[in-house]
């Protein structure tokens, strides 16, 4: 404990940096999956070449994306730009998915009503589609929001400060206090960001607020249940 | 023989399905509980092969009561048809078949010469039995659940709305071929259905049940038409509404039967 | 793209092909070291996910729990067990067998879980024991999701057994980290291309496999469906699979 409040700026001021790290990353990949997640949608020879594309990402491992993908873009490996590069592309990876199941899930009866109405084209996307598929959107982003939070500490390891730096800090000088004080606060960062996700969330699409949990019947008693009825 | 004693059943949340049944199903007969959502057929007939226990009360077959019995050796003796077949989409039809033989114990071969035997009695062709429960029809898959229940040749078998979900014309020819088979093989039949006329058709005794799970009446069709217990026995055949009153009216020498909205059912033959 | 070549050119290089730290013998305790680490992870988390699924209890319970492990940190995990065990193998394998039980967890659950009641119930009623339920009807029809959530898992091993070589002397990471000390980058280049060829070969034999463990009568009714696109399974729907944070 005493290791936390000696260095409490020290960690504040990892904490802002790992934002700076983790927030353009998890926009960007947003703002980019959207389109994606529609074309997808929208096309069906495109729906097996994106869900492929971020088939083969989701698979490759982070740190050897970390490294190579220098390579390609002529970033510094240490520069964080390749950091947020390489984040933006597994966040991708994760909402363009979604995206495409998040716009499929559009009811085909409200989009042709939509179009019955006299939406034009881009009038259904803007205001029938995006608000529509906004839910599942959104579950998608809390995802990589968590995934993007923490996968970003792996940056430390290849030079690119952040909350990682307590890790490798710690473990070279042997302080526990430091490590658990990185695994805390980067949970910490994640859920704050996961509860602004879903507080914007709440104030864009009031509609979605009362959601009622799925509840699943025990197995045993569901069926027994079902026919009582 | 299966008789129910003074059954109840009350799941854990408070509903009452079934309350205060006794009832006597005769062997080798076809015995019809009928009645709508609600009213707890289906936990009755369930209470036949222990898949759901009484709260108070005793199910006895043949005089045991099934409470001594241990489940799963109780449920493989006894036929078993529901809603929608409840085949293994995994397997294929001849394996359905045979699942429960096997369970039993049979051997391989002998099991599935039996099971493809079963699937001409139900009125299948042998060459379906390489196909899996999706490659058939509604009809067809309600078939293979029918031979399913019949593998071991149980003295009951129970069917759980088995026609609900095949449409108006397979039902029908599902329907004959039960009484076909029922007239072949004399097993005791417990039949769950909603639909009356169903119930009249395959019952030699109909039980009406009315929500809270009560039975309103137990007897033979003719004699609920003649004497129903009760109005809302009248009304659940609909005999209060006219539906089950027909006139006899002579039309060119011949003696039609109608309804009573004159709609003709048949011709009286003498 | 001279780069690349350049890290081709290490893997390439036949003096990295043999001696006590060459390729094949990174590549084999990367491979030992992720396939004990499943072993494990499966034998856990398995049959207590096939418990959650068939029973429906503690469900909430495993949600909770599979959600919470994905937020942990990978490195952040690596680094503490590393300073509480020591170097060595024991600290690595720990942890990554903790970072792989949510994977499998949730693809079991959710395996026996999208069985439909009505089929259970029915094998109930033919007079099947729980156990025959589980393993001749369950387990079955829920292999694909199964295997999707041992594939998302496997994954996950081998992107953090990479990682893992930060705390100890094993695994292709060593390469990377070899070449992060030295500045060495054709070095550790040629490391993140092996790990990547590993991953994607790995998850392409996973990615057929998964096809094959569709049971062939489930299999005759999709391509009746005419559906377009591959058949999406939940259990490789979500996260990207890298360190561990993520399934």
């Amino acid at each position: 404990m005493s290791w936390f409040w000696a260095n409490l700026d020290r960690i504040g001021e990892l904490m802002l940096v790992h934002l700076a790290l983790s927030v353009p990353a998890i926009v960007l990949s947003f703002v980019l999956s959207v389109p994606l997640g529609w074309i997808a949608h929208r096309y069906r020879w495109s729906r097996s070449v994106l869900l492929s594309i971020c088939a083969l990402l989701y698979a490759i491992p982070s740190l050897a994306l970390f490294i190579a993908l220098p390579a390609i873009t002529g970033f510094g490996l240490r520069s964080p730009v390749n950091l947020v590069i390489a984040l933006t592309l597994y966040g991708i990876a994760v909402i363009a998915r979604t995206a495409a199941d998040a716009f499929d899930s559009v009811e085909r009866d409200v989009r042709q009503s939509a179009t019955a109405m006299g939406f034009s084209a881009s009038g259904r996307f803007w205001s029938v589609e995006l608000p529509l598929a906004g839910p599942v959107l959104l579950s998608g982003l809390r995802v990589v929001i968590v995934s993007t939070v923490s996968l970003a500490t792996v940056g430390a390891v290849i030079g690119v400060q952040g909350l990682g730096s307590l890790f490798t800090d710690g473990f070279q000088r042997g302080i526990q206090a430091e490590i658990v004080t990185g695994i805390v606060a980067t949970i910490v960062l994640a859920l704050v960001l996961d509860w602004i996700a879903v507080m914007i969330g709440r104030l864009v699409m009031p509609w979605s607020r009362p959601r009622i949990a799925r509840k699943r019947p025990n197995p045993g008693e569901s069926a027994s249940r079902a026919e009582a009825a | 023989m299966i008789e129910f004693r003074g059954v109840t059943k009350r799941f854990p949340d408070g509903t009452v399905a079934v309350e205060g049944v006794d009832i006597v199903i005769p062997p080798h007969t076809t015995t019809v509980l009928v009645g709508s959502s609600g009213s707890g057929k289906t936990t009755l007939l369930r209470m036949i092969n222990r898949m759901v226990d009484p709260t108070a009360g005793q199910v006895l077959i043949d005089g045991v009561d099934v409470a001594t019995r241990e489940p799963v050796a109780l449920r493989r003796s006894i036929g078993y048809v529901m809603q929608d077949s409840g085949l293994l989409p995994h397997r294929t039809v001849i394996d359905n078949v045979a699942t429960v033989p096997l369970l039993r114990g049979t051997r391989r071969r002998e099991a599935y010469a039996r099971a493809l035997e079963l699937l001409e009695t139900v009125g299948l062709d042998r060459s379906l039995g390489d196909r899996y429960p999706s490659q058939l029809s509604g009809g067809q898959r309600q078939r293979v659940g029918v031979a399913r229940g019949l593998a071991v040749d149980p003295n009951i078998l129970l069917m759980d709305e088995p026609f609900g979900a095949v449409d108006p014309i397979v039902r029908s020819e599902l329907q004959q071929e039960l009484l076909r088979l029922q007239g072949e093989l004399g097993k005791t039949v417990v039949f769950v259905t909603h639909d009356v006329d169903e119930a009249f058709l395959l019952g030699d005794q109909v039980v009406i049940m009315q929500q809270g799970g009560r039975i309103s009446q137990a007897a033979s069709p003719a004699e609920i038409l003649a004497r129903p217990a009760d109005s809302f026995v009248a009304e659940f055949v609909g005999v209060d509404r006219g539906k089950r009153a027909l006139h006899v009216t002579e039309v060119d020498g011949r003696r039609i039967v109608v309804d009573a909205a004159g709609r003709p059912a048949g011709v009286l033959a003498s | 793209m001279n780069v690349i070549l350049d890290g081709i050119a290490w893997i390439l290089d036949p003096v990295h092909w043999s001696g006590a730290v060459s390729i094949p013998q990174r590549l084999w305790e990367h491979i030992r070291v992720s396939a004990a680490v499943l072993a494990i992870a499966s034998a856990i988390a398995l049959p207590l996910g096939a418990l959650i699924g068939h029973t429906g209890r503690g469900r909430e319970l495993a949600v909770m729990v599979s959600g919470g492990l994905r937020a942990l940190p990978t490195l952040g995990v690596l680094t503490l067990f590393g300073i509480w065990i020591g170097i060595g193998l024991a600290a690595p394998v720990i942890s990554l067998v903790i970072l792989a039980i949510p994977p499998l967890l949730a693809g079991a659950y959710a395996g026996f879980e999208s069985v439909d009641r009505r089929t259970i119930d029915a094998a109930r009623a033919m007079g099947m024991r729980e156990a025959q339920i589980v393993a001749k009807v369950e387990a079955p029809l829920g292999m694909p999701l199964i295997v999707g959530g041992i594939r998302s898992a496997t994954l996950q091993i081998i992107a953090t057994a990479t990682l893992a070589a930060y705390i100890a002397d094993d695994g292709l990471g060593r390469f990377i980290f070899e070449g992060l000390k030295t500045r060495d980058y054709p070095e550790m280049l040629g490391g993140s291309i092996l790990v990547i060829a590993l991953a994607l070969v790995v998850d392409g034999c996973f990615a057929i496999a998964q096809r094959l463990v569709v049971p062939a009568g489930v299999r005759a009714t999709r391509s009746r469906e005419h559906r377009t696109g591959p058949v999406r399974l939940r259990a490789d729907m979500g996260q990207p699979v890298t360190e561990g944070n993520h399934r």
